[in-house]
């Protein structure tokens, strides 16, 4: 009981701090909990970047008085979030960690970041990132940020070049020439695509894409809105899909789902960035055969993108150096070096306006046919709309999404029935931790 | 051993039949590991799951083992310290616990025998985040202590091994080997030990296992990488699979040999957890 209390009194803490902003807290304090250390300092960085070690190490042979030491685990949801939790509670987290946009607000509610926003060279560096990629991490908030962007997700459509020219198929620009092209491409013998069941980010980055904005946070109040017009669009859209059994629906990180890419059975991918990559080794044998375009639109003319994944590099609220975690940090995801080093070794896209255009990323990929890919995700970096706001409970959200996606799939009910309960158990789950929200 | 009787054979059709069936849901996911451990990662995806392509088993081993500088081996190695070590010396304490819960008659030896075995109905999941906070008061989180301390304790091992004692080491044999001037610890050891040896093997593998599948654990103390066990390490391989896709061929490859050592350590002692079971069993 009492434990539950106090578990109320924080979160109740957390947002009235989340609401009144940085005008509280006096200049001065906030520039003092960012001073730099005397002396030599060694900072812990939790993360689980295949690769890391070798970023780290370039930092660290030229940092001497500021050594960082990585420590990891598995990805966030697979506990990495879980034990940054039980850290808090203990009150030994590592100064920096890793955490995916979608999952910051879950530690900002339980006031466990360091708003680095009150270091000068953080401030500073800010308008070197992508304004929507600092979005993700002020949560709007211009006085605030609770960790440095590191990568971004920017879509675009993966199509089988050679696959639509045989048959005499258009590219597709609006998703509804994309719904067209499904039905020749199943005429065809093809899918035009695989809908992944079960997750449910890559519906969210098409919501983003269409305008739909599932949270908001007033500063006193969370808005749940998993069923705007917009969302209920595109549900309605990949219903449409589904139900004339135009789309394949395996589930994603599978070998099924790599042999349906791998035999030509799925023909385009709306995806990341990062996802030339799963098709290069999920699908060998189609090598030479991928072409990337701009995400479909909603309405001819228009170019907007969506977003699927990304990540911050978040300072933790009892580090005892928070600039040096901000400095390094900042070279982490701003430096050429360091983010040639994490495309190299774990194909993260950057996050800062400048990276988008580095060497590494302006050569031409075989596997596409020689096209320069990351062309189209550059423009697709800047066209991605700024305002979307991830929840404080993602976890039970996708949770809920995804039994309801996977139910859909099968014939049960609809993708829209699916959003609407999950509207209703996101609510319920938000006031069962005290979280105050808007009905 | 009394003559058995075997009975008709229609009596004996089904039980084989249902053994049978679960011979084969047992063993169709370890063949599946095996093929899918010989494959190179395109024919992974592209070939019959449950049987051979090309043959490349041995490179893939090669390819796991070089990985970054030999980190699987070295999994292996700390799966073996955490299991291995925690499963002797576990087994031992457990031992002496249940021998002198058995042998000797104290006050309060009930109760205390009742406290450990409330012990085995607290599943060791619910005790990972606790010891968590303890060993973060003292500063001994991630390290090789954080996993090893805990994994010592067996309430299981303490009640087999008094069952055991109680049935196999005869009180006069104890009261000889006072008589003949040996002390109490050296007859356990020399004396007591030998008697109660099938229990202790099986306390052993029982100990083994219960370690080895104990994955919460490490999951909350370690994040230091090289103090991993292999289930942990390759857990964390598997959740690294969508942004390197090379991983999930190490993976399979990782699993298949981190449950080889299982596999040896069952084939070689479970005649002696055979005749372990039955004794505790008749008693």
């Amino acid at each position: 009981m009492r434990k539950r209390l106090s578990a109320v009194l924080i979160s109740a803490l957390a947002l009235s701090a989340c609401g009144s902003g940085g005008d509280d807290s006096s200049d001065g304090a906030a520039a003092a909990s960012c001073a730099p250390s005397s002396g030599p300092v060694t900072i812990t960085y939790t993360t689980w970047i295949p690769g890391i070690e070798n970023v780290v190490k370039a930092w660290n042979d030229k940092n001497p008085t500021i050594q960082v030491k990585v420590q990891t685990g598995p990805n966030g949801n697979g506990g990495t979030y879980q034990n940054f939790f039980n850290q808090l509670k203990a009150g030994n987290p590592p100064d920096l960690g890793h955490i995916e946009y979608d999952a910051l607000p879950s530690f900002r509610v339980q006031d466990g970041l360091l708003d680095v926003a009150s270091c000068d060279i953080v401030a500073q560096a800010k308008d070197q990132f992508i304004p929507w990629t600092w979005n993700q991490v002020s949560f709007g908030d211009e006085k605030s940020a609770w960790g440095i962007p590191q990568d971004s997700g920017p879509m675009a459509l993966f199509y089988r070049a050679d696959l639509f020219e045989k048959n005499g198929i258009a590219i597709p620009k609006t998703w509804d020439e994309y719904a067209a092209a499904a039905e020749k491409v199943k005429a065809a013998g093809g899918y035009i695509t695989n809908f992944s069941q079960s997750d449910i980010n890559q519906f969210a980055g098409f919501t983003w894409q269409a305008g739909g904005r599932w949270f908001a946070n007033d500063g006193q109040q969370w808005t749940v809105n998993l069923t705007d017009d917009k969302t209920k669009k595109v549900a309605d859209y990949w219903q449409s899909l589904i139900s004339k059994k135009l789309v394949s629906t395996v589930p994603p990180w599978t070998t099924e789902w790599d042999n349906a890419y791998n035999s030509s059975s799925a023909w385009t991918w709306v995806s990341a960035v990062w996802g030339a990559n799963s098709i290069m080794s999920g699908a060998p044998r189609t090598a030479g055969k991928w072409r990337v375009a701009p995400m479909p639109q909603w309405s001819a003319g228009e170019n907007v993108a969506g977003n699927w994944g990304g990540s911050a590099t978040a300072i933790f609220k009892n580090s005892k150096h928070p600039y040096e975690a901000a400095k390094f940090a900042l070279w982490l995801n701003t430096s050429e070096e360091a983010l040639a080093l994490l495309n190299k070794e774990a194909q993260l896209y950057p996050a800062t306006t400048a990276g988008t255009t580095y060497s590494y990323l302006a050569n031409p990929v075989g596997f596409y046919g020689d096209q320069k890919i990351y062309e189209v995700f550059a423009e697709a970096a800047t066209k991605v709309t700024p305002d979307f706001t991830w929840g404080p409970t993602m976890t039970s959200t996708y949770a809920n999404a995804s039994d309801g996606f996977k139910a859909a799939v099968s014939g049960k009910g609809t993708l829209s029935d699916a959003l609407a309960a999950t509207q209703k158990s996101t609510v319920e789950t938000l006031k069962s931790q005290a979280i105050p929200v808007k009905e | 051993m009394t003559a058995t009787t075997t009975p008709p054979v229609r009596q004996r059709v089904l039980p084989m039949l249902v053994m049978a069936v679960c011979t084969v849901y047992f063993l169709v996911p370890i063949w599946w590991l095996f093929v899918g451990a010989s494959k190179s990662s395109e024919q992974f995806t592209s070939t019959a799951p449950l049987w051979f392509a090309d043959f490349h088993l041995i490179g893939n081993i090669g390819d796991l083992l070089a990985y970054r500088d030999g980190l699987f081996l070295r999994w292996l190695l700390n799966s073996l310290l955490y299991t291995g070590g925690a499963a002797l010396l576990g087994t031992v304490l457990a031992a002496m616990c249940g021998y002198a819960l058995a042998k000797y008659r104290f006050r309060g030896r009930e109760l205390l025998f009742n406290v450990v075995l409330s012990g085995v109905l607290v599943p060791a999941t619910a005790l990972a985040l606790p010891l968590f906070l303890i060993f973060s008061k003292v500063d001994a989180t991630n390290t090789f202590w954080s996993v090893f301390l805990p994994s010592l304790v067996n309430p299981f091992g303490v009640y087999l091994a008094r069952i055991y004692a109680t049935a196999s080491v005869p009180d006069d044999l104890l009261e000889a080997a006072r008589i003949d001037g040996s002390g109490e610890i050296r007859t356990f050891f020399t004396v007591s030990t030998r008697l109660m040896l099938p229990a202790l093997v099986t306390i052993f593998l029982f100990h083994f296992v219960a370690v080895w599948n104990n994955f919460l654990l490490p999951l909350i103390m370690l994040s230091d990488e090289r103090l991993f066990p292999v289930t942990l390490g390759l857990y964390t391989w598997n959740t690294q699979v969508n942004q390197i896709p090379e991983l999930r061929g190490l993976v399979i490859v990782g699993a298949l040999l981190s449950i080889t050592p299982l596999v040896i350590a069952f084939l070689l002692l479970q005649r002696f957890w055979r005749n372990g079971l039955g004794a505790g069993a008749v008693k």
